[in-house]
C-alpha cells in the first residue's frame, strides 16, 4: 500500500467532513436546511450521481505497487487493479467505439504468404468474433441486453432485501417521491454502467487513442483528477478565507487594512496569469530537483497537488471578502455586544458566535466553485498549466483529440467520452449546488 | 472629485508593488537564475560558462536584492530587483528571452485581442440581459423554468466544446467562415465572427442566470410595486424602471473588465490563431519564457487597477446617491 500525497489529503478531507457532520448533528440550525435538501428531488438525484463520482475516485485513490519483489517502480490503484483487461488491452493506434477493425490501414500478410494493403483485425475488440461484418450488431446488441440484465437484476435483489428489511418508519426511505427518483436513479446508473463493463471486456465502447489504449478507461481514470481538484483546492483555501475573512471583519483598524491590501494584491493579478507563472516555477523546481521524483506518477501526483495549492491560493480571495463583510455586520449585532458586555473572551465570541453564523456562507461558495474548478482544470491543461501531461484528465484527453478533428473520418470518440462524464459530473455538481444554495441562504428561505 | 482620483491612483502604487514583489519572489527566489538557464539551455549537458553567458545577456547575472560589490547607491541598483522593477514600472518592458522586444510586440498584438474582445462583450451583454428581462417578465411560467434549466446545462459544458463544436460544425461543415486565422483591416470581419459568436455563446449559460437573478432582486422592491400600483403595464416598469435601476450592478461588473479586454482571451486567441495579448502569453508559457510572462502579470495587473478606478469613478457619475470621500 501506497499513500500518495493526494491520497493522503483526500483522507483527511473525508476525515474533517466526518468530523463536522458528528458535531454538527442534532443541530436544528442546520437540520432544517437538511431535510430541505433531503425533500428536494433534483437535490437528491444529482447528489446520487455524485457520490456515484467519488466512490469511483475514492476506488482510484487506494494505491499499491502490485509486485512486491521491488523490481517494478509500477504503482496502480484499486480502481487499476480491478480494470487490468482495460488497461492491457491495449491495441496499435486509433479505433473508433466498438470497431473490430484498426483505423488506419497497414500491409497485412495473408495465410497464403501474400501482402495486401487494408484494415487489420484489432487484437481485442471483437477479437471473439469470425465474421464482423455480420455477426457485430447482433452480438453487441446481445452481450449489452446480457449485462444489462446482470446488472439491473443486481440493483432489483438489493432493494427487495432492503425493502424486507426495513420497517415502519423507516418505510419512507423507499416509497417516498425523492426516494422513488433516487431509487430510479441509482438503478440506471448501476445497470448502465454494468452493462458498459460488461461489454468492454469484449469491445472497445469508446474506443483507443492515438497510442490504441481504451478511452473508457481514460474516462474513468480521469474522475479521481477531476474531484482532487474540486476538493482539495477547497481544503487549501478555506482555512486562509476563513482566518483572514473573520479577523478583518472582526478587529477592523489596521489588521483590516493589511488583509485587504493581501486579497486586493492577489486579485489584481489576472488568476490564469499567476496560474501560469505559478506553474512555470514548480517545472523549473522540479527540473532542477529530478532525483525527489522517482516515479512517473509520484511526479505527477506532485504537480496535481501543486496545481490545487495554487488554485488555491488564487481563488481564496472572493470568500474572504464575503466572510469579512459579513463579519462586518454580525459583529454589530446584539447578541455579539451582548456577549461581549458580559465580557466573554474574544476568542469564544470569534468561535462561538461568529464562525457558525458564517457556515453557511462558506458552504454554499464551496459548492458552488466546485463545478467551476473541474472546468478549470480542462481548460488549464489545454494550455499546459494544468495537470501533469501524463496524467489521465478530461483536458488531456481534449487537448489530445482536438487535432484529429482535421482528420478524415473524423475521430471524435476521445472528445465524446470526454464530454459525457465532465457533463455529468458538472451538471450534478450545478444542480446540487441551486439546491444547497436554496437551502442554506436566509434571504431566499424568505420568499417561499 | 479630483482630489479623490488623485488619492485613489496614490492608492495604486503599493498595490502594484505588491504584484511586482510577489512576481519577484516568484521568478527569483523560488528558483534562482541558474535553474532558469539551465531549463532554458537543456538540462543535461550543460556548461557553467553557457549558464553564465545566458545570465548575462539578460541581466540576470546580479544579485539579487544587494550588491555588496557595487558603490555607493549602486549597492541598491545594481540588482535584478531594482532593474527589472523599475523597468516594469515604467512600461520598459525590454527584451524577451529569446531576444524580441516585448513592448513593440504588445503594442502591436493588443489591437487583434481587443477586435475579438470587444464585440464579444457588447455583443454578449446585450444578448444576456435581454434573456434576462424575457424570463422576468414571463416569471413563473413554464417558459422561465425551461430557462432556467437551459442555464445549467449550459453552463455545465466546457468552454472548450463550445469552440471545437463551433469550429467543427460552422467551420468545417458548413464553410460559412474560415476555421482560424486573421488578417489586417477589414477582411479581418470574416476570421472575427466565429470566435464572437463562440464567445457570446459560451457565456449565455452563467450569464443569463446572473443578471435573472439581479433583476428579481429589484423586482420584489417597493418601487416596483409604486409603479405597478399606478397602472404601468408589467413591460413598461421591467424596461424603464427595474432596468435603469439593475444598470448600477451591471455597470460595475462592465466597467471593471474593460481594461483588461486588451490582454484579450487565451483560449480563444490560441483556438483561432489571433495574433492577440492571449496566444502571445500562451506561446511565452510553452515555450517558458519568463520575461514575457512576467511583463503580462505586470500589465494584467495594472489593467485591472485602472479598471477599479473607473468603476468608482462610474458609480458617482450613474448613482448620485454615493458621494466620494
Amino acid at each position: 500500500m501506497i499513500i500518495l500525497w493526494t491520497d493522503a489529503l483526500i483522507f483527511l478531507l473525508i476525515a474533517v467532513i466526518l468530523m463536522l457532520g458528528f458535531y454538527l448533528r442534532g443541530k436544528e440550525y442546520i437540520k432544517r436546511p437538511l431535510q430541505q435538501i433531503a425533500r428536494s428531488k433534483v437535490g437528491m438525484v444529482s447528489l446520487t450521481v455524485l457520490i456515484f463520482f467519488v466512490l469511483i475516485g475514492l476506488l482510484d485513490s487506494i494505491h499499491f505497487k502490485p509486485s512486491e519483489d521491488g523490481r517494478s517502480n509500477e504503482i496502480i490503484s484499486a480502481l487499476d487493479y480491478w480494470a487490468t483487461p482495460l488497461r492491457e488491452h491495449g491495441e496499435k493506434t486509433y479505433s473508433a467505439p466498438f470497431a473490430s477493425y484498426l483505423y488506419s490501414k497497414e500491409m497485412m500478410m495473408l495465410a497464403d504468404g501474400t501482402e495486401q494493403w487494408g484494415y487489420p483485425r484489432l487484437q481485442f475488440g471483437g477479437a471473439h468474433l469470425a465474421d464482423p461484418e455480420t455477426e457485430q450488431v447482433p452480438d453487441i446488441l446481445k452481450k449489452a441486453l446480457y449485462g444489462w440484465i446482470q446488472g439491473a437484476s443486481l440493483v432489483v435483489f438489493f432493494m427487495i432485501l432492503l425493502g424486507s428489511l426495513l420497517r415502519e418508519p423507516h418505510k419512507r426511505l423507499i416509497v417516498s417521491p425523492t426516494a422513488k427518483a433516487v431509487w430510479t436513479v441509482v438503478f440506471l446508473i448501476v445497470s448502465i454502467n454494468y452493462m458498459l463493463v460488461y461489454l468492454s471486456t469484449y469491445y472497445h465502447v469508446f474506443g483507443t487513442d492515438k497510442v490504441g489504449e481504451d478511452v473508457f478507461y481514460q474516462a474513468i481514470k480521469s474522475i479521481r483528477t477531476g474531484l482532487v481538484i474540486g476538493t482539495l483546492t477547497t481544503l487549501v483555501m478555506l482555512p486562509m478565507a476563513l482566518l483572514f475573512g473573520i479577523l478583518a471583519g472582526f478587529f477592523r483598524g489596521w489588521v483590516d487594512d493589511v488583509i485587504q491590501y493581501v486579497y486586493t494584491t492577489l486579485n489584481s493579478i489576472p488568476s490564469v496569469l499567476l496560474i501560469a507563472a505559478s506553474i512555470l516555477m514548480v517545472q523549473v523546481y522540479m527540473a532542477a530537483h529530478e532525483e525527489a521524483f522517482t516515479s512517473v506518477i509520484v511526479r505527477a501526483d506532485m504537480r496535481l497537488l501543486f496545481l490545487c495549492l495554487i488554485l488555491g491560493v488564487t481563488s481564496w480571495t472572493g470568500l474572504c471578502r464575503l466572510l469579512r463583510a459579513e463579519t462586518l455586520k454580525l459583529r454589530e449585532m446584539e447578541y455579539v455586544q451582548a456577549a461581549q458586555a458580559l465580557g466573554v473572551r474574544r476568542r469564544v465570541i470569534l468561535l462561538r458566535h461568529i464562525l457558525p453564523n458564517v457556515m453557511h456562507i462558506v458552504l454554499i461558495s464551496v459548492v458552488l466553485d466546485f463545478s467551476s474548478l473541474v472546468l478549470a482544470e480542462a481548460v488549464l491543461s489545454y494550455i499546459n498549466i494544468g495537470v501533469d501531461p501524463t496524467t489521465y484528465s478530461w483536458g488531456n484527453m481534449i487537448n489530445g483529440a482536438r487535432l484529429e478533428m482535421a482528420r478524415e473520418p473524423v475521430v471524435w470518440w476521445s472528445l465524446a467520452a470526454s464530454f459525457v462524464f465532465m457533463f455529468a459530473l458538472v451538471l450534478a455538481a450545478n444542480l446540487f449546488a441551486d439546491t444547497v444554495r436554496d437551502a442554506f441562504d436566509p434571504r431566499r428561505g424568505a420568499y417561499e | 472629485m479630483t482630489q479623490y482620483i488623485i488619492r485613489r491612483i496614490l492608492y495604486a502604487f503599493p498595490l502594484l508593488m505588491g504584484v511586482n514583489i510577489l512576481t519577484f519572489v516568484l521568478f527569483f527566489v523560488v528558483n534562482s537564475p541558474d535553474d532558469m538557464a539551465r531549463m532554458q539551455l537543456g538540462q543535461k549537458h550543460v556548461t557553467e560558462k553557457a549558464v553564465e553567458n545566458w545570465k548575462q545577456q539578460r541581466g540576470y547575472d546580479l544579485p539579487l536584492l544587494w550588491n555588496g560589490k557595487a558603490e555607493g547607491e549602486e549597492k541598491l541598483t545594481r540588482t535584478i530587483f531594482y532593474q527589472k522593477s523599475v523597468g516594469l514600472f515604467l512600461f520598459r518592458f525590454g527584451v524577451s528571452d529569446s531576444g524580441r522586444n516585448i513592448s513593440a510586440d504588445i503594442q502591436q498584438r493588443m489591437w487583434p485581442s481587443l477586435a475579438v474582445a470587444l464585440p464579444t462583450l457588447i455583443v454578449g451583454l446585450l444578448v444576456n440581459i435581454s434573456f434576462a428581462l424575457m424570463m422576468v417578465l414571463f416569471r413563473n411560467s413554464y417558459l422561465e423554468h425551461a430557462g432556467v434549466v437551459l442555464c445549467v446545462i449550459l453552463m455545465s459544458v466546457s468552454s472548450l466544446f463550445y469552440i471545437i463544436g463551433g469550429q467543427f460544425l460552422i467551420g468545417k461543415l458548413l464553410r460559412l467562415v474560415p476555421i482560424s486565422g486573421y488578417d489586417g483591416g477589414l477582411s479581418a470581419l470574416k476570421f472575427l465572427i466565429l470566435p464572437v459568436l463562440i464567445g457570446v455563446f459560451s457565456g449565455i449559460g452563467s450569464g443569463v442566470r446572473w443578471y435573472r437573478t439581479l433583476f428579481l432582486e429589484e423586482v420584489e422592491k417597493d418601487y416596483v410595486r409604486t409603479a405597478r400600483a399606478k397602472g404601468l403595464t408589467e413591460t413598461r416598469t421591467l424596461f424603464r424602471h427595474v432596468l435603469k435601476n439593475a444598470m448600477i450592478p451591471i455597470l460595475t461588473g462592465v466597467v471593471v473588465v474593460l481594461p483588461l479586454l486588451f490582454m484579450g482571451s487565451l483560449i480563444m486567441e490560441s483556438f483561432f490563431s489571433i495574433p492577440g495579448l492571449g496566444s502571445y502569453t500562451i506561446d511565452a508559457i510553452n515555450s517558458q519564457d519568463f520575461a514575457i510572462v512576467r511583463a503580462m502579470v505586470f500589465l494584467g495587473s495594472v489593467l485591472y487597477v485602472i479598471g477599479l478606478l473607473l468603476t468608482d469613478i462610474s458609480y458617482t457619475l450613474v448613482d448620485p446617491r454615493v458621494r466620494l470621500s
